[in-house]
């Protein structure tokens, strides 16, 4: 690109962010004050932090949905991934990092575990701790630990489908009792807890398998001869 | 002192994003990118969204990090298999 065509095209990006700015100052304040509602209900969540309330009971059905979305992704990876045998083993890594990763590992999973736990009265929840996880497993399969996945078996994909069918199985209960995702209040705290139980590992493992899935080479012979010219 | 640190901290996300936009190497880019992420979820914790900011740094530098990283080994590979 010459000169001036540069110059009106940045000239034409710095107006677009300045109208940008203009706009976001200019905006009305909100003719309804959520926040105002949810700490009115907070009581009657089962939960004491109000993101969770809102994610976990307010507005359950989104997150029903997001996990949904999830898991769809996921599938539509191993959908166009191919399955073929021969897959490359885990190469072998640093003992430096075989050794970080396995003092890291078990931290990562007590995090997780403090996270899902805390989600109940203070920031945290399923999905950081499902990140944790996820983070974990892609640390483990980099220090060569953990191989890639080509296609899942049956535990693995029960794993993966796992918090979807519990956050699914808790609605239909909850539908038969009335209306979707409406939670008894005295059985609140403990269906949240168990949904994001759920959601948690569910979450790890779809997480990490948008990486392992990627990372799954076939060994091919054109790559494995690369290799070894490497070497 | 807040307000020289949110500042300081509204131009290195400002540099961080241009750096990584700009620059020529891809891994340059994606640690710009990583950088961007952490710093993105700093403002968030600034904001009082220590949630989102949680999201932040787990997914958006954590996660999606990774991802570019192996997507540009991925990348090394495959172009040095291509001449022996």
């Amino acid at each position: 690109m010459n000169g001036p065509a540069r110059l009106a095209v940045g000239g034409l990006a710095v107006a677009l962010a300045g109208a940008l700015a203009a706009a976001i100052l200019d905006l009305p304040s909100a003719a309804v004050d959520l926040r105002g509602a949810v700490a009115m209900n907070l009581s009657a969540s089962g939960v004491e932090h109000p993101v969770t309330a809102v994610l976990l009971n307010f507005r359950g059905y989104d997150t029903l949905l997001e996990i949904a979305v999830l898991l769809l992704a996921l599938l539509g990876m191993l959908a166009v991934a191919k399955p073929e045998s021969g897959g490359s083993p885990p190469a072998a890594a640093d003992p430096m990092l075989r050794t970080l990763a396995g003092v890291a590992v078990p931290l990562m999973i007590l995090a997780a575990g403090y996270l899902l736990w805390a989600g109940a009265h203070r920031p945290g929840g399923a999905f950081q701790a499902g990140a944790v996880l996820a983070a974990a497993a892609v640390l483990l399969h980099l220090a060569g630990r953990l191989p890639a996945w080509a296609s899942p078996k049956r535990m693995l994909r029960l794993g993966l489908a796992g918090g979807f069918l519990v956050f699914l199985a808790v609605s239909a209960i909850l539908l038969s009792e009335g209306a979707l995702l409406r939670y008894p209040l005295e059985h609140a705290g403990a269906l949240i807890l168990l949904i994001e139980a759920g959601l948690t590992l569910s979450l790890g493992l779809i997480l990490a398998g948008l990486f392992l899935v990627l990372a799954w080479h076939p060994a091919s012979p054109s790559e494995s001869a690369g290799e070894e010219s490497k070497s | 002192m807040n307000l020289a640190f949110d500042a300081l901290l509204a131009l290195a996300l400002l540099w961080s994003a241009w750096r990584s936009l700009a620059t020529p190497d891809l891994t340059r880019a994606v640690v710009m990118f990583i950088v961007f992420g952490l710093l993105m979820a700093l403002a968030w914790a600034r904001l009082d969204a220590p949630d989102i900011a949680l999201a932040e740094a787990a997914i958006g530098a954590g996660l999606t990090g990774a991802l570019l990283l192996d997507a540009l080994g991925a990348f090394g590979k495959r172009r040095a298999g291509d001449k022996p």
